[in-house]
């Protein structure tokens, strides 16, 4: 217990208050940018980024892994806010919270297993491109405030970002960036929209409150359909993050844990004023990058967030909003699987497809959760598919030509069962068949009345029809997978 | 449940270790298997506090780390190689036949909780690697094997001393009577003599407790000196080891829950403390 808290909190002290800096600095523009999305003040997304980067550093399940306020959130919010307010964006966010909590008990974090590879970078890809193109209104010639001192602001924003690492990588670029920018707007005294014209920006320490909704059945008609895209889509990022950190740091996680801890996590924003939020890939990168390891620097990021922000609210205030475009847009440069593109050309075309199709879902769509259900659906088909090639049936007839056998190997299932029924000849006329199942493997009802058929029509041809092995190919009906699990099943499954 | 097994890190006791655990495997008849775990302590990359994540950040990360952790795991594996060598060669010379290596990566108390069933006596040091220099502290890694394993242990001082008697710290629980059981059936300390202590005011309770320990260790053979003195247990027992130059000391481990050694302080972690000359045979 002791060794393991001193493990998870103070195995690399340095680096982690380092690394949780770094995240706070980068922390604040995103939060800010992401309350914006969604539609509420600033201080709605820096009181949940500071709670929930809090709070999931006692309670998730991967040390090292940074979550607050995220984009995939703040998106499916959107409607919720404009329709019926911010008290029922909170009532949703505690309700998110505690359908994670049940998630995380009922283990669902397994389900992750069904979501391929395809469709994890669709995801992360689909979620670049919707965190850049939340960024274009501020660069829309007809919003008002938007000249070309904007775009002037934006490129030279985005030159800070990436070319002061050459100079010294001991400062953290975004930073500089925002100083810069907003002390170069207050200076010359440009007319541009600045974080302060976006809504309020918190000036106490948050405080416990509970949502101002009606607590009757209404309410939770409007909220749980929020609530359960919200915390599909957070749990979703959060276990894609979790097994990225766990690639990069080399160690594993407790994703039931965290599971749970994202909806603790959630449900303490709700009641402090905060949005629902989850794990963010970009922040985690930033934070392994800067040598982030343990819970102290998810800790030190969303403590120092608030300290920053409560104590430096009129600075904040003053940033213009350009200067925050440039540091989403490289959050969203960072976010996306460049590799997935040079990927294109040697991976299959149906994991391509995935991939693309969950993009397009999600950019049309708005919504993580459906972008993922598609990718899972087309994975699916396309394996039940490929699969549905291992089938084959061969078949002899003996030398007076009176009887037929024909030969049945591989996986009978829905997909092939067709295929199954077009392999016999009915037109022959023998006086006999039989068919022999030992090398087969029915998997479904399907394939059942597949084969029921085939016998119906040979015996309205008045031939005679006998099954062998069919006890041995029908084993793999019953849903009992565990049987399947052990290593001697396997070998029957292989071998009969 | 075969083998002695010695834990080398590299650290200044691990000859000693070599050695007590030569001494056992010769007189318990049992193979000898040096075992070395490749803890994976967390080193992060050097620190880039840019914060600036571009295309391809992720995998170019993913491979910088990888190629970080390759080095410094190769490093590692060559020098714990060269450790078992110079393990093995000490056992060779101390005539010990049926020597195996072993390296695994991981978690020590995991490892050796993989390893349980196939340990007969387990010999570690008193400190790890970089334990060398907290004088009579314990390392952090002794106290979690100690109460996860279930076999014997062996807590190896910094230097070799072969032993020429023992004593057994003896106190009538349960624990310790199958203590002093194990220790009458085991081939271990044939020949040596035998000191049990026990501590407190003589009473008729202890008086017979301590007549059932030497009949059955003069049963199996030992020639057996008893002794009840009042006192502080460690004290006593420090005391008395020094005054007899015993050669090991026996005494269960553990025997109380970790809410009571919060609060009182384990008489165990006291007695490991103090192990600066003598090694101390755990019994659990």
């Amino acid at each position: 217990m002791l060794k393991s808290i001193k493990q998870d909190w103070l195995s690399n002290i340095r680096g982690d208050v380092l690394a949780g800096l770094v995240v706070a600095l980068a922390l604040i523009p995103e939060a800010i940018a992401f309350s914006i999305i969604a539609g509420v003040d600033p201080k709605v997304g820096l009181y949940a980024s500071f709670c929930i980067a809090v709070v999931i550093a006692f309670v998730g399940g991967r040390p090292g892994m940074i979550s607050a306020a995220t984009g995939a959130m703040a998106l499916l919010m959107v409607t919720l806010v404009r329709d019926h307010g911010l008290e029922y964006l909170l009532a949703a966010t505690l309700l998110t919270g505690v359908i994670q909590i049940i998630f995380g008990y009922l283990k669902l974090g397994s389900l992750m297993r069904f979501v391929s590879r395809s469709v994890v970078t669709g995801f992360v890809n689909a979620l670049a491109i919707l965190i850049f193109m939340a960024q274009l209104p501020e660069l829309n010639p007809s919003t008002p405030g938007v000249t070309w001192h904007v775009y002037a602001m934006t490129a030279a924003g985005l030159g800070i970002i990436y070319l002061f690492p050459y100079i010294t990588r001991k400062i953290p670029s975004p930073l500089v960036t925002i100083i810069v920018l907003t002390g170069v707007a207050m200076y010359l005294g440009l007319d541009i929209r600045t974080v302060g014209d976006m809504g309020e920006l918190p000036d106490t320490l948050p405080v416990f409150l509970w949502p101002d909704v009606p607590l009757n059945f209404e309410t939770l008609a409007i909220i749980f359909p929020y609530a359960l895209s919200l915390a599909v889509v957070g749990l979703l990022e959060s276990l894609m993050t979790a097994t990225i950190v766990d690639d990069l740091t080399d160690t594993s996680s407790d994703k039931n844990r965290e599971c749970k801890g994202q909806g603790v996590a959630n449900i303490a924003s709700g009641l402090l004023g905060g949005m629902a939020g989850c794990a963010m890939i970009g922040q985690s990168v930033i934070n392994v990058k800067s040598g982030g390891r343990t819970r102290l620097s998810c800790f030190i990021a969303g403590f120092v967030l608030l300290l920053m922000v409560v104590f430096l609210d009129d600075w904040v205030s003053q940033i213009p909003m350009a200067a925050l475009v440039a540091v989403m847009i490289m959050v969203s440069i960072g976010t996306f699987s460049w590799s997935s593109i040079t990927n294109l050309k040697e991976h299959p075309l149906s994991t391509n497809i995935v991939m693309v199709m969950t993009v397009i879902v999600v950019v049309f769509t708005h919504n993580l959760a459906f972008g993922v259900l598609a990718g899972v659906l087309l994975a699916s088909l396309f394996f039940a598919n490929k699969v549905s090639h291992f089938m084959l049936v061969t078949s002899e007839i003996n030398d007076d030509g009176s009887l037929r056998t024909y030969k049945v190997i591989g996986q009978v299932f829905f997909s092939s069962a067709d295929k199954f029924t077009n392999s016999f000849d009915f037109k022959e006329a023998v006086d006999k068949i039989i068919i022999d199942l030992t090398h087969a493997h029915f998997w479904d009802i399907t394939s059942v009345s597949a084969l029921d058929k085939v016998v119906i029509k040979f015996r309205r041809e008045g031939t005679e029809v006998e099954l062998i092995g069919l006890n041995e190919a029908s084993a793999t009906i019953v849903d009992r997978f565990a049987v399947h699990d052990k290593p001697e099943a396997v070998d029957g499954l292989m071998g009969h | 449940m075969t083998n002695v097994v010695a834990c080398i890190d590299g650290s200044s006791t691990s000859p000693a270790v070599c050695e007590y655990a030569a001494w056992a495997s010769k007189q318990l008849d049992a193979p000898l298997q040096f075992l070395h775990v490749l803890d994976k302590t967390e080193t992060p990359a050097p620190a880039n506090l840019s914060g600036s994540i571009g295309l391809g950040s992720r995998e170019a990360l993913l491979s910088e780390l990888t190629e970080l952790d390759e080095k410094r795991g190769k490093i590692l594996l060559e020098h714990g190689r060269h450790m078992l060598e110079a393990a093995k060669e000490i056992a060779v010379n101390n005539g010990v036949s049926q020597i195996t290596c072993k390296q695994r990566r991981g978690d020590l108390v995991d490892t050796l909780k993989e390893l349980e069933p196939e340990i007969r006596l387990l010999v570690v040091g008193k400190q790890g690697e970089d334990g060398d220099s907290l004088g009579d502290h314990i390392g952090n890694n002794l106290e979690r094997v100690v109460r996860t394993m279930h076999r014997p242990i062996l807590v190896s001082p910094h230097d070799f001393r072969q032993p020429q008697s023992f004593m057994i710290a003896y106190d009538g629980s349960a624990t310790t009577r199958k203590g002093i059981e194990m220790v009458a059936s085991s081939p271990l300390f044939k020949g040596l003599p035998c000191h049990i202590v026990m501590v407190g005011t003589a009473t008729n309770d202890m008086n017979a407790h301590l007549d059932w320990a030497r009949k059955i260790l003069e049963v199996a053979g030992f020639s057996v000196v008893t002794e009840i003195i009042a006192g502080e247990v460690k004290h006593v027992l420090c005391d008395y080891r020094d005054q007899y130059d015993i050669g090991m000391v026996v005494m269960g481990a553990y025997g109380h829950s970790k809410i009571r050694q919060f609060l009182v302080g384990s008489t165990t972690t006291k007695m490991i403390q103090h192990t600066s000359k003598v090694p101390l045979l755990l019994l659990r």
